[in-house]
């Protein structure tokens, strides 16, 4: 099958990539770099649990085709915490205790990132319908919520 | 992977054409928030793909000289709903498209996607209907235009032939200046679900704040997205009214069809068309500031 030699910017760096045209953006990230924190719950665009974030915006990467990530600037779970530092969002759901399995937190993590840095004020409503695009079987989403809520107010930047 | 044969990148819309003539197997694919389903559900195999996803040509928003909105096919839902000339003159086009699934499927999925899948549910299409939408087709010989209804053939059935592609969409000042309007999107859930009906409603005063003009839409209240033309014709020149509202809800229930589905059931859509044409008729007016609302 056609593979294409692809280049993008990847958690601040640049890194190039053949990948086969039919494989999606996810399985590029977890198989190709090793990036196994970005999860593969549903593989049909309802989790979120695949979430990154793309030219500032969120996508999920389980139905995105790995050769359309060319040229983009791509940030993942992994880029993160930096030098053992979480960030300012990884800390609020830490500290809200909004992590039980786990399985979907890097998700809402990028959701909750990419509402930070658009620097846009938002309503407790409003942060559910930015979350809609996320799921997660265990917390009940209400410490979720509140560590979003926190974070967005205190308006510390990633 | 994806059960995907063969793919190509399109560097232009007639290079776009040129393969789809070349293969005719061939279908496009713009932000695949469609066609990778049915790939991953295995409702299609053996793709053969033709990505316009980075036609920069198909995307964006402008306004031409004699003031007609042209939208380009590949505009994300986000990047339509925060364009300015979307904001100043087509605000409820943009809150329809905003209930599209959750944020990460508005920053890949396209208003020309959402036209060309052609399912009564789209959230874009009832309104689209309501400003009576033109379509720009371009195919291998030439460009035709098509009212959005002539486009619309059945469920998931668009009048596209082999080789052509949805190229505009088209909004003549006539269908939007001085309008107001309001979109509700039924659901069984609060989010990520698609609608069990969908109603538009615009509206326009005249000057003497008597409902100059009106026009009704429906997602899911037949095969195909529907105008009402008679409750339209009833209301048109009216004043707004209760009365006027609670002729809108009976008039609507008779010029539909809708179906049971899993969804819901006829008769309960039947009800959803009465009750939810009074409240976006209520809402679109409400929108225009004028007196009596
Ligand atoms: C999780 C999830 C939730 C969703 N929720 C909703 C929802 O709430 N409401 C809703 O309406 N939809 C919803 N959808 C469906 C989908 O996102 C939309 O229909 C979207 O608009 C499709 O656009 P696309 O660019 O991704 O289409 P694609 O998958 O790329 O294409 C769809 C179809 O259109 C054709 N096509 C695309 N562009 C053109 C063109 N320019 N010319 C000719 N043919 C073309 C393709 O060949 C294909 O047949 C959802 C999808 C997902 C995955
Ligand atoms: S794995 Fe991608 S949205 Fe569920
Ligand atoms: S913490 Fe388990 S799915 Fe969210």
């Amino acid at each position: 099958m056609k593979t294409k030699k692809i280049q993008f910017s990847l958690n601040d760096k640049n890194v190039s990539v053949e990948v086969d045209v039919r494989e999606s953006l996810l399985d590029v990230l977890r198989q190709k770099f090793h990036l196994t924190g970005t999860k593969k719950g549903c593989g049909v665009g309802e989790c979120g649990a695949c979430t990154v974030i793309m030219n500032g915006e969120t996508v999920d990467t389980c139905i995105f085709l790995a050769t359309w990530a060319d040229g983009k600037v791509i940030h993942t779970i992994e880029g993160q915490t930096i030098d053992g530092q979480l960030s300012a969002v990884q800390q609020a759901m830490l500290d809200e205790g909004a992590v039980q399995c786990g399985f979907c937190t890097p998700g809402f993590v990028m959701s909750i990132t990419s509402m930070l840095e658009s620097g846009k004020e938002y309503t407790r409503e409003e942060i559910k319908k930015e979350l809609s695009g996320n799921m997660c079987r265990c917390t009940g989403y209400q410490n979720i919520v509140k560590a979003a809520e926190k974070v967005l107010q205190s308006g510390i930047l990633p | 992977m994806f059960d995907i044969t063969s793919y190509e990148e399109a560097n232009s819309v007639q290079h776009a054409i040129d393969l789809l003539a070349a293969n005719p197997q061939a279908q496009l694919i713009a932000g695949g928030t469609d066609v990778i389903i049915r790939l991953r559900e295995g409702k299609v195999s053996d793709a053969n793909l033709i990505s316009i996803h980075d036609l920069d040509e198909l995307k964006g928003v402008s306004i031409k000289t004699d003031g007609t909105i042209v939208i380009k096919p590949v505009t994300t839902f986000t990047s339509l709903a925060e364009h300015p000339i979307i904001k100043q003159h087509l605000p409820f086009l943009g809150e329809a498209v905003s209930t599209v699934g959750g944020p990460q499927t508005r920053h890949v999925g396209t208003i020309g996607g959402n036209v060309c899948n052609g399912a009564t549910s789209a959230d874009s299409a009832s309104t689209l209907f309501a400003l009576n939408a033109r379509l720009c087709i371009t195919g291998p010989s030439g460009i035709r235009t098509s009212t959005i209804q002539d486009f619309y053939k059945g469920p998931g059935k668009v009048a596209l032939t082999h080789g052509e592609i949805l190229t505009a969409i088209l909004i003549s000042p006539k269908d939007y200046l001085g309008f107001s309007g309001h979109y509700i999107k039924y659901t069984l859930r609060n989010a990520m679900d698609i609608a069990m009906l969908g109603c538009s409603v615009t509206v326009k005063l005249g000057i003497d704040h008597s409902v100059a003009d009106f026009r009704l839409a429906f997602g899911v209240a037949a095969p195909t997205p529907m105008r009402c033309l008679r409750t339209e014709a009833a209301v048109k020149g009216h004043h707004f009214s209760e009365d006027l509202v609670e002729r809108v809800g009976e008039l609507a229930v008779s010029e539909v069809n809708p179906r049971t589905s899993w969804r819901a059931s006829k008769e309960y859509r039947l009800q959803l068309v009465g009750e939810l044409s009074k409240r976006a008729f209520r809402k679109a007016m409400s929108k225009t500031g004028g007196k009596g609302v």
